[in-house]
């Protein structure tokens, strides 16, 4: 079980309904501010682990899945972003992307791919937004890749230089 | 015939130009004077003489300046070329399939040799003899599939087939309409054309994939598609938007016929003996409006296409602030004659444009 | 709606061969191996690919599918081997009884259902039987790939091990055989746990055979789409039908090895088609009146369009019951 921030409730009520799977689980845990590791360490899983990001977990969820036999279940939980990634690691694995629980839990945030540099911003909440690489004011698209586990980010003043829209929230 | 080469170019000048031949022989798209998504699926094996379905792959008057093209699109961005490692065996497919096929149709310009696995590939149009093993990556200068479509128009997506779906998990993609290779690959055929804009509710996709899962070696098939391109630039990518994007405000009253072009995919499905993977190659053939025009049938059937395309296709086709710049040029070519069936131009046929006085 | 309409060229997806060699294995299995006609190398295939044997069997077409099992990088004959079912519709029958050396005969192109996941980290080949031609060409293009994979080959007895010595000689540690007259059976459950992620099962053999397999490896918490199956299923042909075909003012047989389309156009009736799959929409034809059932196979025509009965697409869909008409 691979889990940021509110993600951890989700971790909370599975185990409520069935306590004996945490016999079972190894649950990887990114607060990402919040407070839920106790709650989580008293659940008694077979494993845990508390990772600062994301960036940090991911050498262990890689070694993780490396060992992992054929049968192992891996569930995923809170932002877009942490699924997402950790969705590729998964699949890079040999696990279907069919066969992945997903569970969305806290910031609608998305995580955008840049289509121009390529560059990864991280936490996007508005439409359009700046790369944060190369600057460009770029709109939000629906069009998600799997394997970048992110969104696409296009230039919105490609044809009227300057002209870029007051930022929306998302989903407002 | 021996094909005439043209030195031209696909940016900065623009000279890029048909010849009365390529003018004659471009696959005008439009079987009607109305248009809308359809599963217009139809087999590949061969066509009118001269047309640009004869052959398995059409080699035409743009062959090396596409190829210079190409190469200029990959030194600026290699992530244009991309096979995932499973698509291997996919890219030697797609090679043997190519090389046969034009040493087949294009005596006089490729030749294949083939000892074993010991093979000579000439390609006299771009001055290549390579002699390579077959099968042997190190013995190629790129991929297989890297290597040959260097050599070969259109853009390649190299789709892997697994749980009755379709996988872009390999592609030379340089001369696309608005679509990233780069953010597409490892994505399923849903997924990529998510973007598209009715088809999905019109039940296109569903029916287009299954026939695609049924495609068999030795039986291809094709299809057209079309979008509209300011000027001849074939490297209409998302990743250079910003950069092109632009040019589509430069269009004026006076310029637009010859900077306007109609841009038509001709795409085409093989399935590949290995490694059963299916490669849909897109070769994109574009064409100025003025040149189009001087095929009376052409004018009259565009400007009714253009004038009635839903309003959805017309933005997602990314024409939509142009269009009554459009018609006002294209209704110039339209006397309200009938038209006849089919894509082809009859100009024997057709009446010649009745002026308006 | 299409650019440049093109009648397919009949037979063309067909290869004309000879028989180049008949092999009895043992008392129910016999190899038969094809070389094309013209001399010429034949089209590659995929491991896990069958072609569809046309046999002339005084006059009546009978038409059966078999997995290629030769390797798929020697292309200069394709082998198959057939096992003798003395209770079925007789392609067997005559494989074994007429066909002989020297002999020419017509097969279609490959066509694979069944093919590896090239991705996998390890592939895991069960077959049952006869189930083990697909893997036979799959272990020789996994040997040249140098992957990795096991075989686990259950036969009835040592017998009728259709090539298990073979196996067994050259590939030691991979290949596990199980005698059914040795109370020796798959353990299957011990096999499927501890296997790499990645791993990919391909099953091939009696119904029951792949449908335990599905069951165990999805109790072990595999996903499905890691266990593939070839199913040895005759093909689907249908009973005759009789059609009046209104517009030409016909009455046509429909056989039970070809399809509607086909007897229109044998008929000299020409009737557009595109995919001949029921998935292009270009075949479909009114239906001017009927009493009976119809056996839609199309992925054209709507849940409403199927029940009502108005349309038929003869590409792929039959009709069983008094009479049809159709406005042809
Ligand atoms: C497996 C082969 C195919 C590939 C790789 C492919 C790929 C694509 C891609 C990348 C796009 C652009 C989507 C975007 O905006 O990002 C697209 C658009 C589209 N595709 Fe496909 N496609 C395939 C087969 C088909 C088939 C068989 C159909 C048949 C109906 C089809 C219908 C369309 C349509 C209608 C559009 C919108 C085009 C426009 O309006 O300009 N595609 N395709
Ligand atoms: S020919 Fe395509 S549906 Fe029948």
């Amino acid at each position: 079980m691979i889990a940021d921030a509110e993600g951890a409730e989700a971790i909370l009520e599975l185990a409520a309904q069935d306590p004996d799977l945490m016999t079972k689980s190894h649950i990887i845990f990114i607060p990402k501010g919040t407070n839920y590791t106790q709650a989580l360490r008293d659940l008694k899983p077979a494993q845990f682990y508390e990772g600062p990001s994301y960036e940090a977990a991911v050498q262990r969820i890689r070694h993780v899945l490396a060992e992992a036999k054929m049968g192992l279940q891996v569930y995923l939980t809170g932002t877009e972003g942490l699924m997402g990634q950790a969705q590729n690691e998964a699949m890079q694995a040999g696990i279907p992307h069919s066969a992945i629980q997903t569970e969305h839990r806290g910031s609608v945030a998305r995580r955008m791919q840049c289509v121009h540099c390529k560059g990864i911003t991280e936490d996007v909440i508005t439409d359009p937004f700046v790369c944060s690489h190369c600057g460009l004011n770029l709109f939000v698209r629906d069009h998600y890749s799997r394997r970048l586990a992110a969104y696409q980010g296009v230039c919105i003043d490609a044809e009227d230089p300057g002209n870029v829209p007051e930022p929306q929230e998302l989903y407002t | 015939m021996t094909i005439q080469f043209n030195e031209e170019t696909f940016r900065d000048d623009y000279s890029f130009h048909n010849s009365d031949w390529a003018i004659k022989r471009f696959p005008f798209p439009f079987h009607e004077d109305s248009y809308m998504y359809a599963v217009n699926m139809e087999q590949h094996r061969g066509g009118p003489e001269g047309s640009v379905y004869e052959k398995r792959f059409d080699v035409d008057e743009h062959y090396v300046s596409e190829m210079r093209d190409r190469a200029m699109v990959l030194a600026d961005d290699p992530l244009r070329c991309q096979s995932l490692p499973h698509m291997t065996l996919a890219g030697w497919d797609l090679l043997e399939l190519i090389m046969v096929s034009k040493s087949e149709d294009y005596p006089d310009l490729f030749e294949l040799h083939r000892n074993g696995n010991q093979w000579r590939w000439v390609n006299k149009p771009l001055g290549i003899d390579d002699t390579f093993t077959f099968l042997d990556e190190t013995t190629l200068p790129y991929g297989p599939m890297e290597y040959i479509t260097r050599q070969a128009q259109g853009d390649f997506c190299v789709l892997d087939q697994r749980d009755d779906m379709l996988w872009m998990d390999a592609g030379m993609v340089t001369t696309q309409a608005d679509w990233s290779l780069d953010f597409d690959i490892g994505m399923n055929f849903f997924e990529w054309h998510a973007p598209v804009p009715l088809a999905h509710e019109m039940g296109i996709f569903k029916r287009a994939l299954k026939f695609l899962l049924n495609i068999q070696q030795g039986a291809p098939a094709r299809r057209l598609n079309w979008t509209m391109t300011v000027n001849p630039l074939l490297d209409t990518s998302p990743e250079n938007y910003h950069k092109w994007g632009i040019q589509k405000t430069t269009l004026t009253p006076e310029n637009i016929g010859a900077k306007q072009h109609l841009r038509v995919e001709l795409q085409t499905f093989f399935r590949l003996p290995r490694s059963n993977a299916l490669v849909f190659p897109i070769r994109c053939y574009l064409c100025s409006f003025q040149d189009l025009m001087t095929m009376p049938k052409w004018g009259r059937r565009l400007h009714r296409v253009v004038r009635d395309l839903p309003e959805e296709l017309a933005t997602y086709k990314g024409f939509i602030d142009n269009r009554p710049m459009m018609l006002d040029y294209l209704s110039q070519f339209d006397d309200g004659l009938p038209t006849s069936r089919g894509v082809w131009p009859d100009l024997d046929t057709e009446p010649a444009l009745k002026k308006s006085s | 709606m299409s650019a440049a309409p093109q009648k397919a060229k009949a037979g063309a997806e067909k290869i004309d061969v000879t028989v180049s060699a008949v092999v009895p294995l043992n008392e129910l299995v016999t190899r038969f191996e094809f070389k094309a006609k013209d001399g010429r190398d034949l089209p590659t295939f995929s491991a896990g690919a069958h072609t569809v044997v046309q046999m002339n069997d005084q006059g009546r077409t009978r038409l059966n599918p078999y997995s290629i099992m030769s390797d798929p990088a020697d292309t200069s004959h394709y082998a198959i081997s057939v096992r003798r079912d003395d209770e079925g519709r007789g392609g067997s029958l005559f494989m074994h009884r007429n066909v002989k050396v020297g002999d020419e005969m017509t097969i279609t192109f490959p066509v694979n259902l069944f093919s590896l996941d090239l991705r996998a980290r390890k592939q895991v080949f069960i077959a049952g039987g006869i189930g083990i031609t697909p893997f036979m060409a799959m272990i020789a293009q996994m040997e040249r790939l140098g992957g990795q994979w096991e075989l686990h080959y259950s036969v009835r007895t040592e017998a009728l091990g259709t090539y298990v010595q073979e196996l067994s000689y050259k590939h030691p540690g991979k290949v596990h055989v199980y005698y059914d007259d040795q109370s020796q059976a798959i353990a299957l459950e011990d096999l499927l746990d501890g296997q790499p992620l990645g791993t990919n099962v391909y099953v091939c053999g009696p119904k029951g055979m792949i449908d335990w397999v599905h069951a165990t490896a999805s109790a072990a918490g595999w996903p499905d789409a890691n266990v593939h199956s070839e199913e040895f299923t005759k093909p689907q042909p249908g009973k005759p039908f009789q059609v009046r075909l209104c517009k030409s003012d016909k009455v046509i047989d429909v056989g039970e090895h070809e399809s509607l389309l086909e007897a229109i156009e044998r008929s000299g009736v020409e009737a557009p088609f595109l995919c001949r799959g029921g998935a292009c929409g270009q075949c479909e034809t009114d239906v001017v009146s009927f009493d009976g059932d119809f056996i839609h196979r199309d992925h054209w025509l709507d849940d409403d369009q199927h029940a009502n009965g108005s349309k038929i697409m003869p590409c792929v869909s039959r009709f069983v019951g008094k009479s049809l008409e159709l406005d042809r």
